[in-house]
């Protein structure tokens, strides 16, 4: 089944296009890996993908879980299980991060039917999440992010998206300024929650974080658009040769 | 933020709007010595109060308006108001709430403001402690335009020589405490509408908790302005004997009306040796439509005195409506290693406009003071912060911490901040921070991708903002804070 299916995606910012006819499939229970140089357009199809406000399509169609996924508002997509992991998580003051997870349970639950979590329920639900992501069990006390180290900002995601248990996640350069222990942690998140259901697009801009995520299929990003994909093997050949060859071969910038 | 996602956001109607059909009696509009001494006479009051009265009368006359605030508005006519205005019923003043008049009741519940005892109890508090008896309920004054018309349990307080009742009710049984304390901490000559105000004031609440008692519940009033063309000049004045603690929460609503209508009133605050009062505001006078119609002015002097050593006086408020506010409630730190506090919320939407802050006056040795003040502006709200810290010369080891943060929602709203600092000794310490911000469209985008709606997000948004104020209210308050603050920004995301 397929989980994402992306054709001849165009995308402006600020009146530029920075996707330029971008054709991607994700099946259900795959794990794809998008990578590119700076500039390729990789955050530009995280946010146009999750509905950031001046992120606009102005051709082409996005199908989700069969449904047209650009009708769809900001926390509509959220709520249909589409997760993004940011690279930059924003600090939100004086709003405690348990606080705002429940909110967000909550929503989500509601938006599909499903009766709310009360208090006891949904420390459970933490307990239970807080066994496969590590996590300091105080920053769920303190205020969204604030404060948080790089590496406990991403872990903060990686818990968010274990509590929210997406359908598809989106990682976004969530390696970026990590050290190899918060790697590995959000690695080992990110497997737990590999299943037949589930999808994850990893989007990265080494091929480091594909040692501990393991792909089963690798796109290169240039230009906009999709310019060559294949198995794992792909990301150790842009690991040692870099991404010029392949700006060479498709003659595009 | 997006203008549309402002727009969407900060819309939403006045829930206090409506207007009571009660029989009212009204005295003619116009300001002159008849008038004072006709509310006189209609209060039964002694000489030396009319006295007072007219004093502060004779002086205001030869004020005029201050024009310092940053708020624009039409000259007041101090002619075209009614100065007093009252429910017929008062005529035979209720001995017990079973007397009061019905449709004033349902106008309380209406509100959500238990009148009667067992239902304080079990509404409020039992909500939250599983209920319970005995003296853990809020005593509620309720004051309707002009009159109070109903103090609650008054005879569980005066067991423990607790004095809680009506102003007007204080001056007929304890003249000795309102004479002895009345104009001390805001003379009748402090400022315009003060000098207006002790001319012509007409209800509010009087409170006088003795030496070494802890008042074991919150107490509170509700104003209520509802007759047309009135304005409204409450009096209360509150005395914590030494050692003495007391919790005090006023709230505030009115009809929604075009015409602009006048609250001008005084709060005093006197704390002896180790007394503590806390003193917090929800003020959500009708603020004006979206146009800019209508709405409350909000002119009001508040001032408390640290009177003794190791006094606290603490203020915290929480302003939301009138058309226009003008408040700076203040403390004068007299004695030694008194500490005075003062945290603020206030928003403007729409039309509004807010110059509001404190004063702390640093007199005593090693007085404290603090100063936390969260401004929010959206639609075309003007907001501004002005503050004055003084110490005086004698004041030695004194110390302040002001934090001014403000929140803009908008391209049309402005937010101001004037802070005023005098240090006349070379052994205090004063600390002052800003901020302005924005709500960041990456904060909002964050916590819509995680399915929280956009109102939803902004008032998240907008509570963690006000968070170090909110968590200075009383629990129960605290909750209605913040669902005022959500009500007050329906329609305004930006």
């Amino acid at each position: 089944m397929s989980m994402l299916k992306i054709e001849n995606l165009h995308a402006t910012v600020a009146g530029k296009e920075i996707l330029k006819g971008l054709d991607l499939e994700v099946k259900a229970g795959e794990v794809h890996a998008i990578m590119g140089p700076n500039g390729s357009g990789k955050s530009t199809l995280s946010y146009l993908l999750s509905g950031r406000d001046g992120y606009e399509a102005t051709a082409g169609r996005v199908s989700y879980q069969g449904k047209d996924l650009l009708a769809m508002n900001t926390e509509e997509r959220a709520a249909e299980g589409l997760f993004l992991a940011f690279q930059y998580p924003v600090a939100i003051p004086g709003v405690n991060n348990m606080y705002f997870l429940k909110a967000a349970v909550n929503a989500q639950r509601k938006h599909r039917g499903q009766p709310e979590l009360d208090a006891v329920e949904f420390m459970a639900l933490v307990d239970e999440k807080l066994r496969l992501v590590d996590l300091k069990r105080e920053l769920l006390s303190r205020a969204v992010n604030d404060g948080f180290s790089g590496g406990e900002k991403k872990r903060n995601e990686i818990f968010q998206m274990a509590m929210l248990e997406p359908k598809l996640a989106i990682l976004d350069e969530t390696d970026s300024g990590l050290d190899i222990d918060a790697l590995k942690a959000v690695a080992d998140g990110v497997n737990a929650l590999r299943s037949p259901e589930r999808s994850s697009l990893v989007i990265t801009h080494y091929q480091r974080l594909l040692d501990y995520i393991v792909p089963d299929r690798v796109h290169v990003l240039v230009g906009g658009r999709i310019v060559k994909s294949g198995d794992k093997s792909l990301a150790l050949e842009l690991e040692e040769r870099g991404y010029g060859w392949i700006e060479k071969e498709v003659g595009a910038v | 933020m997006s203008n549309e996602q402002i727009e969407r956001v900060t819309k939403k109607e006045y829930e206090w709007g409506f207007v009571t059909p009660i029989d009212s009696d009204i005295i003619p509009k116009g300001l002159n010595e008849e008038v004072i001494r006709m509310i006189s006479t209609k209060k039964q009051e002694p000489d030396w109060l009319l006295d007072y009265r007219l004093k502060a009368f004779r002086h205001w006359l030869g004020l005029t308006e201050p024009v310092w605030p940053k708020v624009h508005y039409p000259p007041v006519d101090f002619q075209e108001i009614s100065y007093y205005a009252a429910p017929k019923t008062d005529k035979d003043r209720p001995k017990s709430l079973d007397e009061v008049d019905p449709e004033l009741l349902a106008t309380y519940e209406k509100l959500g403001i238990p009148l009667h005892e067992r239902a304080a109890l079990a509404g409020v508090v039992g909500a939250e402690s599983g209920g319970g008896e005995g003296l853990s309920g809020i005593a509620v004054d309720a004051v309707f335009d002009s009159v109070s018309v109903a103090t609650t349990y008054k005879d569980k307080l005066s067991a423990l020589g607790i004095v809680f009742c009506s102003f007007s009710e204080a001056v007929k049984e304890h003249p000795e405490l309102v004479r002895k304390y009345l104009g001390t901490v805001v003379p009748h000559t402090d400022n315009f509408y003060a000098a207006l105000n002790a001319a012509v004031f007409s209800d509010g609440s009087f409170v006088y908790v003795p030496k070494g008692v802890r008042c074991p519940m919150e107490l509170s009033t509700y104003f209520r302005i509802n007759a047309s063309g009135t304005g409204q000049f409450e009096r209360t004045l509150l005395v914590a004997d030494e050692g003495a603690y007391v919790s005090y929460l006023e709230g505030c609503t009115a009809p929604q009306r075009d015409e602009n209508q006048l609250h001008a009133a005084v709060v005093e605050l006197i704390a002896m040796e180790r007394a503590e009062i806390k003193y917090s505001t929800v003020q959500n006078w009708y603020p004006g439509d979206a146009e800019g119609r209508g709405g409350i002015y909000n002119f009001v002097t508040k001032r408390g005195l640290c009177a003794g050593a190791r006094s606290k006086i603490s203020w915290t408020q929480v302003e939301t409506g009138s058309a226009i506010t003008w408040k700076y409630p203040s403390c004068v730190l007299k004695g030694d290693d008194s500490v005075g506090e003062f945290y603020s919320v206030a928003l403007t939407n729409n039309f509004q406009q807010a110059d509001t802050g404190t004063k702390m006056i640093h007199l005593g040795k090693r007085t404290k003071s603090t100063i936390v003040s969260k401004g929010i502006s959206a639609g075309r709200g003007q907001n501004s912060y002005r503050g004055l810290v003084r110490i005086a010369r004698q004041a030695e080891g004194a110390r302040n911490y002001s934090q001014c943060d403000s929140l803009l929602m908008g391209p049309d709203c402005g937010a101001h901040t004037f802070p005023y600092i005098e240090v006349k000794n070379t052994s205090s310490q004063v600390e002052h921070e800003a901020t302005t911000s924005k709500i960041s469209e990456d904060q909002l985008f964050y916590l819509r991708q995680r399915g929280i709606s956009e109102e939803d997000a902004v008032n998240m948004i907008v509570n963690g903002f006000c968070k170090e104020v909110f968590r200075e209210l009383p629990m129960e308050f605290a909750v209605e804070a913040q669902k005022l603050l959500e009500v007050s920004l329906e329609g305004a995301v930006g």
